[in-house]
């Protein structure tokens, strides 16, 4: 568990490769293959975007693939974190939210 | 012609019985599911996670290796990752996988999509920190990630088996938060003839209850506005229960209380939805093999109505007969005769339904919220939008996305369709039959142009990755 995560791994693996990620502009070394939500929880990172409507916070809700709250922005497509698996190199942005020009 | 006889939609108890069972009588069979692996959402990622930690989520959970097992045959290609869009034209089903859209057909389509949770909407619920208790569930079984000092809220089985594999896996939850009542109780014993012939499942949840008390977990019942409090995220729920507000400071909270059919799919074909009293949700119109009023589509599983995990691969082995038998690899006589133990087991399996149904029914105050509480997600509309639309004279849900923007946003209305139907209904003193649901239109998971642009018509060999 990293600070300011309520999120805990149980069972590290020691065998699993960390790469380098980065959400916005904060650098992270996250489980090369793990479920990128979860990695991101563990990482501490939070909130994944902002609201289109009031800017609210928003994160992972239903981890399924349903709620579409974990929504983060790579390679410039918006997609569902819950949905993706941990890559080498991964630029990760906010969705564009309230107030953002690129709306 | 066609890429297979059938496909299957959702990897799940129901998808994977079914897939066996068509395949054992002749069919080929293409099983697509979004999930990088088999399982669904109770079994889900369970090969790798049994081996990790299996001893914490129970033999229950690892029991579901035996059905992975069964999609092991020559006639059965299982596309992971695959998320399916959209059906046309009755058997032609669109999907995308690893970022390539892809067209499959087949001369019949099984739907066994599954399960949502209900959607629990009350204030506080969209902040970071609050999840569903099967989110957090589903970081335990998948990741082994477990959510410290969690408040779990609602009720029902699924809250309590939570709650125990939590505990097992030394993060127990700091409290639950019960919204079933003493009188909800009562109620249900009058189906306690039919839970007493499940008696399989009440000694479960009598376990269940043992081991929370045994780890001294703090159960609260009969809790009422309940609130979750914080800024920018969680940071503790507030209730009243046995006469008394309380206060647990959390910054995370875990909702559920129950599952319902989830439908999108079979609505994006245009089956028909009736509304089930009991469980207070829609389910798809379909006969007891699962034929629906769509020619070729076929449905199975918790999606069909929920029923859990046993019956969900019950019902799927049912509907991969009569599938059988109108592609002519099955006569009447042997279809009827192998679905007779199928039949019997399913009557099993749901006997001890409106016990549960009726003992953990959905909490009151998520299904007519406050005024300020956010319905939908996506599109931040309130409760008391909704009223007021209803006040102004909207019927249905499809008008609301006339009034407002509720249920367009990209979840397409999935945690906020059945609040909208039961907002509107109880305003407008119409029966939610009658007020109906979202009208749910293909794309029914987002896709992009790169993706359509680039889209083959086959299965190829790489892609056959099982
Ligand atoms: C989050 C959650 C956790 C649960 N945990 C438990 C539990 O621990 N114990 C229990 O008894 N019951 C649990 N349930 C109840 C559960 O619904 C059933 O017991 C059982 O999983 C139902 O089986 P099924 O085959 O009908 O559907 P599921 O097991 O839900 O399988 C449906 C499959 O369809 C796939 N799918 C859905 N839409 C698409 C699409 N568009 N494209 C491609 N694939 C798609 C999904 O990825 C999923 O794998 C849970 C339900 C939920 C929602
Ligand atoms: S957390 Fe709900 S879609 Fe990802």
């Amino acid at each position: 568990m990293k600070p300011g995560s309520n999120f805990r791994e149980l069972t590290p693996m020691p065998d699993t490769a960390l790469v380098d990620v980065r959400f916005g502009t904060q650098a992270l070394r996250l489980p090369l293959g793990e479920n990128l939500a979860a990695a991101l929880l563990v990482a501490g990172v939070m909130p994944f975007r902002r609201t289109p409507v009031s800017g609210a916070p928003r994160g992972p809700f239903c981890m399924m693939g349903a709620c579409f709250d974990c929504l983060v922005k790579i390679d410039g497509v918006t997609r569902q974190a819950c949905m993706l698996t941990v890559a080498e190199g991964l630029e990760i942005e906010m969705p564009a939210a309230k107030g953002d020009l690129d709306g | 012609m066609g890429d297979a006889d059938l496909i299957v939609i959702g990897a799940g108890p129901a998808g994977m019985s079914a897939a066996r069972r068509a395949a054992d009588c002749g069919l080929s069979v293409l099983i697509l599911d979004e999930q990088p692996a088999p399982g669904g959402q109770i079994y889900r990622d369970v090969d790798r996670a049994s081996a990790l930690r299996g001893d914490l989520l129970g033999k229950d959970f690892t029991g579901g290796q035996k059905l992975t097992q069964r999609l092991n045959h020559e006639s059965i290609t299982h596309l992971k990752g695959a998320v399916v869009w959209q059906i046309e034209d009755q058997a032609c089903v669109s999907y995308t996988q690893a970022g390539q859209g892809a067209v499959a057909t087949a001369k019949r389509i099984l739907l066994a999509t599954g399960a949502l949770e209900r959607p629990m909407p009350m204030p506080g619920w969209t902040l970071p920190g609050v999840m569903t208790a099967g989110a957090a569930q589903i970081l335990l079984k998948q990741s082994g990630i477990a959510c410290e000092r969690a408040v779990l809220v609602g009720s029902g089985p699924l809250l309590y088996l939570i709650a125990s594999q939590m505990l097992r896996a030394g993060v127990p939850p700091l409290a639950l938060v019960e919204t079933q009542t003493r009188q909800d109780f009562a109620r249900s014993l009058r189906h306690l003839g039919g839970a007493l012939r499940g008696w399989p499942y009440l000694l479960k949840g009598l376990k269940m209850l043992w081991e929370l008390r045994r780890g001294q977990i703090h159960r609260y019942v009969g809790a009422t506005n309940i609130a979750i409090e914080g800024d920018q995220a969680a940071r503790a729920v507030t209730f009243s229960s046995g006469g008394k507000t309380r206060r647990i400071a959390s910054d995370n909270v875990l909702l559920h209380h129950g599952v319902v059919p989830n439908t999108q799919m079979a609505r994006s074909v245009d089956i028909p939805h009736h509304w089930d009293n009991l469980q207070s949700c829609f389910v798809p119109e379909c006969d007891n093999w699962g034929r629906t009023a769509v020619p070729a589509v076929f449905i199975a599983g918790d999606g069909a109505g929920i029923g859990g995990a046993k019956a969900a691969a019950l019902a799927g082995e049912i509907a991969a007969l009569a599938i059988a038998h109108d592609l002519d690899k099955l006569t009447q006589a042997s279809r009827d005769a192998a679905a007779q133990p199928l039949r019997a087991g399913l009557h099993k399996e749901r006997a001890a339904r409106p016990f549960i149904d009726t003992a953990y029914p959905a909490y009151p105050g998520a299904l007519s919220p406050q005024d300020s509480t956010i319905i939908c997600r996506c599109e931040e509309v309130t409760a008391g939008d909704i009223r007021r639309m209803a006040a102004l004279g909207c019927l249905g849900p499809n008008q609301t996305k006339a009034f407002g923007r509720a249920g367009m946003g990209p979840c397409q209305g999935r945690y906020c369709g059945l609040s909208v139907t039961r907002i509107l209904s109880d305003a407008n003193g119409t029966a939610p039959d009658i007020t109906g649901h979202y009208r749910i239109r293909p794309p029914i998971k987002p896709v992009t142009l790169g993706e359509i642009a680039g889209m083959k018509n086959h299965v190829t060999s790489e892609e056959k990755n099982d």
